[in-house]
């Protein structure tokens, strides 16, 4: 053994003594997910997502130890969320925030994130404004301006449209899809010549009347916003059944409206849907493939995951990426400056980046079409629309200026 | 002068007795005792305030609502817009406002609603609350909507305590004042000739008729003094938690106040205290160990209750008492 040799030794033994020293510091993450009433499905997800990214990468934190503390925030009040954020932080001194499906969720925490200066990684909330309410935000999720502009821009150009009708159920989601739908139809050349409420999102309404109204003014295409799982499944029936196809009428939306988990209960009414989104399970990419047969082995082959389940992928990959920067010391600057411009590339939704200055996801919108295979709904992609920022912010939109 | 001792037990029954004390010096105790879990705390008194505000109508006045968040919410809705527009952010005020907005809220939906009852009043207050909700839903511009009116900040209360963002210690003392004052008015009232007439008339409605009590004026007034303390209670749980949206008019919250009371004994003053903090910090505490599951077991605890304590917690403590002394 030469002398350089040995002193590499001595040098190796010090640095994983200084890394055991890390090692003894928990990093705790406050997980705040809605795991009872309606949004549980969604809750699922995301909680699922994450533990796929640290099934599919063990030993992932090593050599530091995190340790998830999960919460319901039940109802989208707002209310119950903060309070379970205000003990995560009081009492579990959690180091890290993450999850926060509803927008109301995580707008009621943001004032605690700032006051706590607490890194605050969103899941899911898709309200277009909500990175501007903290620094201490960062959203590894969408805003509801990806999908809505994108598929705007898709149908001018791609599906040369040049006139549309948009449905949308009455609540934030589906005002701001038809405000970001508008925005990117218009500004290709298209016009909306109609805008139709259709009842909120508790319950599923009857669509009849309103996909009546839409086939009354003989638009090219049909963009439908609806809360995705069994509002999407009434909207096809209710296309077919006013025969909207056979009038030359295209159907077409955010991917809320081919929700994965629910795509073979659509049947072949869904045929020919047109849809854009960050996700689908039929993504042809390796990390994508590897995501849905690990999901499918683990939670049974009629399980498939969702935007939300990639969501919470992404979002464990950012809560890594965060702890191996900081070497297991969370230091709230330090954790929002390693999450600006941070780069992911093996994200089931191909690479994705959070965008320095707004503290927003930037990725690729696929463009689909629902099409039958061997009996089975697939998701055919048409179209990349590559490194799509939130729209909202970038066209300062109303709230999205402040 | 000796009097009869039925007469003396009647003018003695509004006198404070020594247990009386209690739920307030656990209040205070709570406070010291855990000082990482105030917003929950804060949370468990606007409950309890809420639910007296309903135990007014429902246990005394015998009038069954499945809308009273109607009245929590325009309390709720008046303290937000006054600061998100207008920026009347003093608090003390805010109260005020909020309980006249919602008791004239419910002075005049009562005047309309009480002339019938049974399962008629009880969806036409249902139907109340949802026209409400409905309108904020409508008007989002104004109320938030669903995503709510984000951060709202309040001027310290009397000048003087800061609204504490982190650890609501000041929110949970000005919540523990203000439910002490409103029960001071709850329980004057419930002891005072006018709330034996309502009494009566949850009793007996006829024969309230037959000695010639204004029951319907009666009715409305118990209704809207309650609206108005519900306001209150949707007032300081805005001003605490910095935030409202739509959830404060939903059926959810109705619902809920209504199970909390039965659970705790309704027409009986201190059945909001037992019921809130039970049903609540159970709640809690399950939903931090199970949070998928914690359901089931609050559920399981209601079914027990609803089949084995019929008057609610406090009820069951009276019949052991009474089993008790039997012996």
């Amino acid at each position: 053994m030469t002398m350089s040799g040995w002193r590499l030794r001595v040098l190796a033994v010090a640095a994983a003594l200084a890394a055991g020293g890390a090692q003894a510091q928990t990093v705790k993450v406050g997980v705040v997910l809605p795991f009872t009433g309606v949004g549980a499905e969604f809750g699922q997800q995301v909680d699922r997502g994450m533990q796929m990214f640290l099934k599919l990468n063990p030993g992932a934190f090593a050599p530091y130890k995190v340790e998830l503390v999960k919460r319901d925030s039940k109802n989208p009040s707002g209310a119950e969320a903060k309070t379970a954020v205000q003990e995560l932080i009081a009492q579990e001194k959690v180091d890290i925030l993450a999850g926060f499906i509803y927008s109301p969720d995580a707008i009621a925490s943001a004032p605690l994130a700032t006051a706590a200066k607490k890194p605050m990684i969103v899941m899911n909330a898709g309200t277009a404004w909500i990175t501007n309410l903290s620094p201490m935000i960062s959203r590894v999720s969408f805003s509801m301006w990806h999908s809505g502009y994108a598929m705007g821009e898709a149908a001018a150009k791609t599906l040369q449209a040049k006139t549309a009708v948009v449905g949308y159920s009455d609540f934030p989601p589906g005002k701001d899809s038809l405000d970001a739908f508008r925005r990117g139809f218009e500004s290709s050349g298209g016009k909306v010549v109609d805008a139709i409420p259709m009842g909120g999102p508790g319950q599923v309404p009857d669509f009849t009347p309103f996909f009546q109204r839409a086939k009354d003014r003989k638009p090219d295409v049909f963009y439908v916003f609806v809360p995705s799982g069994d509002h999407a499944v009434a909207v096809t029936k209710a296309y077919a059944a006013l025969g909207m196809r056979q009038a030359g009428i295209k159907l077409i939306g955010p991917g809320d409206l081919t929700p994965d988990h629910k795509l073979q209960a659509m049947g072949d009414d869904a045929v020919g849907l047109i849809t854009a989104h960050h996700y689908n399970a039929d993504l042809d990419n390796p990390a994508n493939k590897r995501f849905v047969a690990a999901w499918k082995q683990e939670y049974g082959a009629g399980a498939t995951p969702d935007f939300m389940g990639a969501q919470g992928y992404d979002g464990m990959a950012a809560i890594v990426h965060v702890v191996r920067t900081l070497q297991g010391r969370i230091d709230p600057d330090k954790a929002q400056a390693a999450l600006k411009g941070w780069k992911y590339a093996d994200s089931p939704r191909g690479p994705i980046m959070i965008d320095a200055a707004t503290r927003d996801i930037v990725m690729n919108e696929y463009l689909s079409e629902l099409v039958k295979v061997g009996g089975r709904l697939v998701q055919k992609n048409i179209g990349v629309i590559p490194a799509v920022k939130d729209m909202c912010k970038e066209l300062k939109e109303g709230k999205c200026a402040q | 002068m000796s009097a009869l001792p039925a007469l003396q037990a009647l003018a003695a029954r509004h006198r404070l007795r020594w247990w009386e004390a209690l739920p307030w010096a656990a209040g205070v105790a709570c406070f010291f005792l855990f000082p990482n879990y105030l917003a929950f705390g804060t949370q468990v008194l606007v409950t309890i305030l809420f639910a007296l505000s309903l135990d007014l109508v429902l246990g005394y006045a015998g009038i069954v609502t499945l809308g009273h968040a109607a009245f929590f919410g325009a309390g709720a809705y008046t303290v937000g817009m006054l600061a998100a527009h207008w920026g009347w952010t003093e608090p003390l005020s805010g109260l005020v406002a909020a309980a006249l907005v919602a008791g004239v809220v419910g002075l005049l939906s009562g005047w309309v609603l009480l002339r019938t009852h049974g399962l008629t009043l009880l969806m036409l207050t249902l139907c109340t609350m949802a026209l409400l909700e409905q309108a904020a839903n409508m008007f989002s511009s104004w109320t938030g909507g669903f995503d709510g009116m984000p951060g709202l900040s309040y001027r310290p209360i009397l000048g003087l305590f800061e609204f504490d963002v982190l650890y609501f210690r000041s929110q949970y003392l000005y919540a523990l004042a203000v439910l002490l004052l409103c029960f001071a008015v709850v329980r004057t009232l419930a002891y005072s000739p006018f709330g034996r007439s309502l009494t009566g008339i949850r009793e007996n409605v006829l024969r309230m008729h037959a000695v010639g009590a204004p029951v319907h004026a009666r009715q409305v007034t118990a209704y809207a003094v309650s609206a108005a303390l519900a306001g209150v209670a949707g007032a300081v749980f805005v001003q605490a938690t910095g935030y409202v949206n739509l959830a404060v008019l939903g059926l959810e919250r109705a619902a809920g106040v209504l199970i909390i009371l039965i659970l705790g004994g309704h027409g009986r003053l201190y059945g909001a205290f037992v019921g809130a903090v039970v049903y609540m910090v159970l709640e809690h505490t399950l939903s931090k160990a199970y949070p998928t599951a914690w359901q089931l077991g609050l559920g399981i605890g209601l079914m027990l209750v609803a089949l084995y304590a019929r008057n609610g917690l406090l009820g069951l403590g009276d019949a052991l008492r009474r089993r008790w002394s039997a012996r």
